[in-house]
């Protein structure tokens, strides 16, 4: 992603982090109206072709605003802080305790004697606190600035994203049995 | 390819036509054609009365291949002449077929190529051809039907169709000389039959239970737009699933070995599938089943029976409808209608359990097996142009994730299933040895990690990238999926300035020059040639530039296009008009995109007058 997409604008909305999803999705109706290559079936080529492609922008943008970490990412892309994840080692270490007892109740899970309730449990979990850091991101960012302590919190967001997506693949695992 | 209603040189066409356009539903045991006539969708009927076309193509040593009906009478005395369920070949490798083969009565060609063939008495036919034997009649019938050459048409697929194979359905119409205006999800297509872009709005589930597909589809639905939440499915699980599970238990009952001849097999899958019918109705049937030694086996099949039988096959749907509502992010409590598709969902256990499942009863006014042809009518008629003020709009999402091979044979997903339609996303990659001056790039289907548990759709090498470190090169990779959820492939080197990119199809897929030589095969003994086809084809194409042109120009010329372009403008357009009435067909293509070029910033500065359109109606609260 590069500094100069704005996906904000292509909705005529600011850069904010607080967003009403509602509104964003009306507008992403009204504007895939316009420009889907549905509507241009029967057009020239070239027209066709920017019909995709600005489609294809659309989408790319309404994906990015609907959530909350690639909002977050993107709205600190627009103020000129970018990074490489492989290159973001550092870690507050007492998040990566936590992360390291949840995963080890998940990998326990399965023989716990109520192996859904356990996924259940960490599930609420990590669900509340990824809620708290959304929270603070969002005083960070439409707040004081900060940019590093919010990219700190974005790295932690995507720990937590992991961590949600193994334990709703187990859980549907275990639903399945 | 397009096929427009050409008008004759001096005849110009009314500017506001009815344009001619069909829904086709090529389903795996019988399709059908709808169009709208006078605000009304309807499916077409043969000239018997009768609407289902099965999907059944039996060739000939002589004369063209029976499709449908007089096919199927064959079935059973000409097994290995007679092609039915070809939809769950199609897209399909030889190596898939292996997994297949022993459920399957045809002789496969031992072949080196990707595509399976099967012989028969007509030649060696692959799949593709076989489909488009099925759309031919299909539009004859609509054009008779019409008085009129169809301008295009939609086809349904199952919303769960990988890439592959919806290359090679759009193949079979191109073979049938079929424009296809679009590729709709079948379970999309039903809901729209229902109306249900009517509804203020709501998310609903699209059961769909066909011959030889099941597919389970949540749509959103809000103010004119569907959306695909989400779909899952399995390409293999039907109601042939459920016939082949009724004869196996007559076997059992009858004594009959397993090994019984290919003309045995076909009577029991007849038998079985006509006491299924039956079942419909009432309690029991009486079964009458001939031996191979002439005699007669007598028995009964009642409902309990057949729904213990078959009730294995009923749950095996129920956990993709699990999936897809948690890939939707709803509850089953938050479905508002569930939509019956498919001539399996007249089955009453199925109904039963699918009601219990979603905890209300099932949509079942439409017949189920018109639903999705009646749907696919009324999106052609809209695609097609013919309503103005249609404000509905599909939005499709990809059935399955796409990925890359990446180290250690893992698949690095580039575009996640269930991501909204069209998209492009692009990956960077680079070497990992030094001088390093190709790449190999294999593209691949599926939700596993592991490259062997994915389906390749295709590999290709990009070349030529200047020798450098390893790690230096920037290759950028970008995957990209259209409306119709067709996936382009392109790499390209960065660094350097060096540019290299490929297209590729899926391996599956037909060739362009492998469709060139089946158009040409099969126009052998038509009477006109393929020079003359080709030389068609862009005088249509032409007519359609010229068509679309010039309502452009009508409704916006004056404000989008400055005097200084409009001079260029008309000069190329003069030049293509020119050129069509011509015999050279290339020229016509030059001169296309000629006036294309010519009209880049026309079009440009169109379509932002529109996006700003669609937001006037929205406070506009930018930036301060």
């Amino acid at each position: 992603m590069s500094a100069e997409t704005n996906h904000f604008a292509l909705f005529g909305l600011e850069p904010r982090f607080a967003i009403d999803l509602d509104e964003l999705t009306r507008r992403y109706r009204d504007l895939q109206q316009a420009v889907h290559p549905d509507r241009y079936a029967s057009a020239s080529d070239a027209e066709r072709r920017l019909s995709m492609q600005r489609s294809v922008a659309l989408n790319e943008a309404l994906q990015v605003l609907r959530d909350p970490l690639r909002r977050a990412r993107h709205l600190l892309a627009l103020r000129g802080l970018e990074w490489e994840d492989e290159y973001e080692t550092r870690m507050d270490p007492a998040f990566l305790m936590q992360q390291m007892e949840w995963r080890e109740a998940l990998g326990g899970a399965r023989e716990a004697a109520d192996p859904l309730e356990v996924t259940g449990r960490i599930l609420d979990e990590v669900s509340a606190e990824r809620r708290r850091i959304i929270a603070r991101l969002g005083e960070l960012l439409d707040g004081e600035g900060a940019p590093e302590e919010a990219k700190g919190l974005i790295l932690q967001l995507q720990f937590l994203g992991k961590l949600i997506q193994e334990a709703e693949a187990l859980e549907a695992e275990l639903e399945e049995i | 390819m397009a096929l427009l209603q050409i008008s004759e040189p001096g005849q110009s066409e009314a500017p506001h036509q009815h344009r001619l356009a069909a829904g086709i539903d090529l389903g795996t045991t019988n399709s059908l054609v709808a169009t709208v006539r006078s605000g009304v969708a309807d499916t077409l009927p043969d000239a018997q009365g009768r609407h289902l076309l099965p999907s059944v193509v039996h060739y000939r040593r002589e004369g063209p291949p029976l499709v449908g009906w007089e096919a199927l009478e064959r079935a059973t005395t000409h097994p290995l002449d007679t092609i039915a369920s070809v939809k769950r070949l199609m897209g399909r490798g030889v190596e898939d077929l292996k997994n297949l083969a022993d459920r399957l009565p045809w002789e496969f060609v031992d072949t080196d190529s990707a595509v399976p063939r099967i012989r028969t008495s007509a030649g060696e036919v692959s799949p593709v051809e076989i489909s488009a034997e099925i759309l031919k009649v299909l539009r004859r019938r609509a054009e008779e039907s019409l008085g009129g050459e169809l301008t295009g048409v939609v086809i349904t697929v199952p919303a769960y169709f990988d890439d592959a194979q919806r290359q090679a359905t759009k193949d079979a119409a191109r073979l049938a000389g079929l424009n296809v205006l679009r590729l709709l999800n079948e379970p999309t297509a039903a809901a729209v039959a229902y109306g249900l872009d009517r509804a203020e709005e709501g998310v609903i589930a699209v059961y769909d239970l066909g011959g030889g597909t099941f597919d389970i589809s949540i749509l959103r639905l809000e103010k004119g737009v569907f959306h695909v939440l989400s779909t899952a499915g399995d390409t293999a699980l039907g109601g042939d699933d459920m016939d082949r599970l009724i004869a196996a238990w007559i076997m059992e009952q009858a004594g009959i070995p397993d090994d019984a001849g290919h003309h045995q097999l076909r009577r029991l899958m007849r038998d079985a599938r006509a006491a299924k019918e039956a079942l419909t109705g009432a309690g029991e049937v009486p079964l009458a089943i001939e031996l191979e030694d002439g005699s007669t086996w007598h028995g009964t099949l009642d409902r309990e029976r057949l729904n213990t039988l078959i009730d294995p096959l009923i749950r095996k749907t129920l956990s993709p409808c699990r999936r897809a509502l948690r890939d939707a992010g709803v509850s089953a409590e938050e479905i508002r209608e569930v939509v019956m598709v498919g001539g399996s969902t007249r089955v009453p256990r199925v109904r039963e359990k699918v009601g219990e499942f979603f905890g209300r009863p099932p949509l079942v006014e439409i017949d189920p097996d018109k639903v999705v042809a009646i749907g696919a009518a009324l999106q052609a008629d809209l695609l097609a142009g013919n309503r103005p003020d249609g404000e509905m709009l599909l939005l499709d999402v990809t059935p399955l994730s796409l990925g890359i091979e990446t180290m250690g044979g893992l698949v690095e997903k580039i575009i996640p299933r269930n991501t909204t339609i069209p998209v492009a996303r692009a990956q960077e990659f680079t070497t990992y040895k030094d001088g390093q001056t190709a790449m190999t790039i294999h593209v691949l289907q599926g939700e596993r990690e592991m490259v062997s548990d994915c389906r390749s759709l295709a590999r290709f090498t990009l070349r030529g990238i200047p020798p450098m470190v390893a790690g230096a090169p920037r290759i950028r990779v970008t995957y990209q999926v259209d409306a119709d959820g067709l996936l382009s492939v392109t790499a390209r080197e960065q660094t350097s300035g060096v540019e290299a990119s490929i297209e590729v199809k899926p391996s599956y897929g037909l060739e362009d020059a492998e469709v060139e030589r089946m158009l040409r095969e099969s126009l052998e003994h038509a009477e006109e040639d393929l020079e003359a086809r080709r030389l068609r084809e862009q005088q249509v194409e032409a007519d359609r530039v010229l068509e679309a042109l010039d309502a452009a120009l009508a409704e916006d010329g004056e404000r989008f296009l400055p005097a200084d372009e409009r001079e260029a403008v008309e000069a190329a357009r003069a030049r293509l008009a020119e050129l069509r009435d011509g015999d050279d067909p290339q020229a016509i293509k030059r001169a296309i995109e000629a006036l294309e070029a010519a009209c880049a910033g026309f079009v440009e500065r169109r379509m932002n007058a529109r996006i700003q359109e669609a937001m006037t109606g929205h406070t506009v609260d930018e930036f301060e």
